[in-house]
């Protein structure tokens, strides 16, 4: 199966999501694949957050750190530059993908870097900084063992913190025959996760340049972290004797001791893990250990935009944790490609929108991928409210296409009808008089006390339910009759 | 800055450099916070637990028992059977060559061993890493709340190559670097990140994997083996 379409970060149109969904949804595999590992990491998590009696302590400190910072990130911002140049490191500044992927690639070209090993970093997904790399001649080697499966089956990721959740092991084995050339090679993952240690050991060892993400960085000290489970982060943030790291604006936290907060709620949410296996904490640069050279690049790419929105903005309090996407009922069903962004689920469904701008059909289909069953906001370690913001996106959707659609747009049939039913919905007299009219339009289509299927263009929300017909008498109508007044309740 | 960007393929050609516009959109933004609102005025509330205070001997126990869980083997010794028990390490892994970071107390080295000693002016390379059987080094901390071992590349635990490459790490922790909970760790880092910058590296079992249908398996990248002991 390939999966490379253009998604919402890539130019070209986008599928929405009900198409791409339709096609996840038929495919077996993918859903038991999916299936089982969804209900696996729900259950492990639950069990590591019961286990902290000021769990909620710790998701309100999350929520009021980032909202702290986010209020005044230009001041964190500046700070944080001034730390890490303080500490040795170089500080650059990129306004959109092709300005960060240009800082990068010119990075590793003055140091005549032919080959750089990366570790998992969304941010440089977004940016599809492999494709610009390897346009300058450059390859970038993926060294997490589910990037490397993904990037050997030339496929794109559809799980933030288990990229690979759509492939099962014997795949994966038939996948490193053909591409590692591995002989008599098991499906047992051990003898998998050896294959892919003994090929990239000798890519870690002869790197120049290492490209790294950041999960948070200090602006009080210049911290940055890298927070993983294999060793490929420690890994490309020791060994090469450059390093660049790219973090998107909003992963600034104020101080050191904030650490303290993120670094209970990360792990327990994502991996469901007391703690992960490795945590690298580095600033700057430190004599004698490590790479000599450190740059951090500041990516905004639309990220400015969602600060703009005063209900949007807590979408920047994400921690990439993907506890959203393991409680989500959608994405369980579709799995993460049906979103078409590097960022699926709920979390994707609300951020990829506001990222790359409301207009575009793809991503305008997002925020209806939800059943609003309110699951993402309980876990959310930061308290991102995700069906708020999503209701919020959805109302931009549609005031969207009113305003651009042109005359178009305004005859849309959805748009006269929405119009009309809010005119009705805001007079008394109109309401009971739709409310009539009603009664008597609905008796060819009511059978048994429910309307199975609506005609023509409103056939559509009959199809997956039923609906209820209006009733002989309202209770407007029957509070009238009861006192024999005119004057219904509180009117 | 303009001229780092430039350097290194950002746009010069713009009126405005990259810093400056992120700058003011970032202000544009946020122009419903009040302009006389400081960082500060934004209320955090930190109502979680910031210290344990279970007995001493509750929170080492904890901790051995919590690195245990993550298929590390774990033992507990007292000071003086303690080059006794690296020593029984070594030879039940059948180590021939044992990386040695600077500072590491002398009584603890074992005898019939080939040690690689990392210097300060005498870096090993990281082939020579690469190739060894082992490292041993001491910490600056354990965490009993995660069962976290914490380096921060000072005395006995060197640079952070050094617990990387080699295939095998034997870690000494001493009761009283133990502290409870992840807020006492970051709290006790904070002199060491502020002072000099020191890297540091928190180390919650073997390296591990969960990406092949979500079972973790030991060792892609790092030590597929973490043996620590606990000094009483």
């Amino acid at each position: 199966m390939e999966i490379k379409a253009p998604d919402a970060f890539s130019g070209g149109k986008t599928p929405s999501f009900e198409e791409s969904a339709r096609e996840s949804l038929a495919d077996a595999q993918l859903r038991r694949n999916l299936g089982k590992a969804t209900q696996t990491i729900r259950a492990k998590r639950a069990v590591a957050v019961e286990e902290m009696p000021d769990w909620e302590q710790l998701r309100e400190a999350g929520r009021a750190l980032k909202s702290r910072t986010l209020r005044h990130l230009d001041e964190y911002l500046l700070q944080l530059e001034e730390s890490v140049k303080r500490a040795g490191g170089q500080v650059h500044w990129a306004r959109d993908a092709e300005e960060a992927n240009g800082i990068i690639a010119g990075i590793a070209k003055s140091h005549e870097a032919k080959e750089v090993v990366k570790v998992k970093s969304i941010a440089t997904d977004e940016t599809k900084l492999n494709e610009h790399l390897e346009s300058e001649g450059i390859e970038a080697f993926e060294t997490d063992l589910a990037e490397l499966i993904i990037q050997l089956a030339g496929e794109t990721s559809s799980h933030i913190l288990v990229p690979a959740i759509h492939k099962n092991r014997s795949e994966i084995r038939e996948l490193f025959m053909q591409k590692l050339g591995a002989r008599d090679l098991s499906d047992d993952p051990p003898d998998l996760a050896n294959v892919a240690r003994l090929y990239l050991r000798e890519k870690f060892l002869k790197a120049k340049v290492g490209i790294s993400g950041a999960n948070f960085a200090v602006a009080e000290t210049g911290t940055v972290c890298v927070v993983e489970s294999e060793g490929n982060g420690r890994m490309c943030t020791t060994l090469p004797p450059v390093l660049v790291t790219l973090m998107g604006i909003e992963k600034v936290i104020p101080t050191w001791r904030d650490y303290e907060v993120f670094m209970q709620l990360l792990p327990r949410s994502s991996t469901a893990e007391r703690m992960n296996p490795y945590t690298s904490f580095w600033t700057g640069v430190s004599e004698g250990d490590g790479p000599q050279e450190f740059h951090l690049v500041l990516m905004d790419n639309g990220r400015t935009e969602v600060l703009d929105d005063e209900i949007g903005r807590q979408t920047l309090n994400c921690i990439r944790c993907s506890a959203c996407l393991n409680v989500c009922p959608v994405y369980e069903r579709t799995g993460g490609h049906a979103y078409n962004s590097v960022y699926p689920g709920p979390i994707g469904a609300i951020l990829t929108p506001q990222l790359v701008g409301i207009g575009k059909p793809g991503s305008d289909s997002l925020p209806y991928a939800s059943s609003l069953c309110g699951a993402c906001y309980e876990v959310c370690p930061v308290k991102i409210n995700i069906p708020e913001v999503l209701i919020h996106l959805r109302g931009k959707v549609v005031r969207h296409k009113q305003d651009e659609g042109g005359i178009k747009g305004k005859l849309d049939p959805e748009n006269v009808a929405m119009k009309a039913m809010a005119k009705t919905f805001s007079d008394r007299r109109l309401y009971e008089g739709a409310q009539r009219a009603a009664r008597i339009g609905q008796w060819p289509l009511a059978r048994g006390g429910a309307i199975h299927r609506l005609p023509g263009r409103l056939a559509g929300w009959t199809e997956a339910r039923e609906l209820r017909p209006v009733p002989e008498q309202t209770f407007r109508e029957w509070w009238r009759s009861r006192n024999g007044s005119a004057e219904g309740p509180g009117s | 800055m303009v001229e780092v960007e430039e350097r290194f393929g950002g746009r010069p050609g713009l009126m405005t450099s990259a810093r400056e516009e992120i700058l003011h959109r970032i202000r544009r933004a946020t122009h419903d916070v009040p302009k006389d609102e400081h960082a500060e005025d934004v209320p955090v509330e930190r109502g979680y637990r910031k210290r344990d205070e279970a007995p001493r001997e509750e929170i080492v126990a904890r901790f051995a028992e919590r690195v245990a869980e993550y298929e590390a083997t774990v033992h507990r010794v007292n000071e003086d059977d303690l080059p006794r028990a690296i020593a029984e390490a070594c030879e039940r892994r059948g180590i021939e060559q044992l990386v040695v970071p600077p500072g590491l107390p002398e009584g603890w080295l074992p005898d019939g061993v080939e040690l690689l000693r990392d210097g300060v002016s005498m870096q090993l390379s990281n082939e020579e890493l690469d190739g060894s059987d082992g490292v041993l080094t001491g910490c600056a901390l354990g965490i009993s709340q995660t069962g976290t071992i914490v380096l921060d590349a000072g005395e006995a635990q060197g640079r952070r190559a050094l617990t990387l490459l080699p295939d095998y790490h034997l870690c000494v922790v001493r009761e009283e670097q133990v502290v409870g909970l992840v807020p006492e760790a970051f709290q006790r880092l904070e002199e060491t990140v502020k002072g000099e910058g020191r890297a540091i590296t928190f180390i919650s079992g073997p390296s591990a994997t969960s990406d092949i249908e979500l079972n973790r398996v030991e060792g892609v990248h790092g030590p597929r083996t973490l043996e620590v002991l606990i000094v009483a």
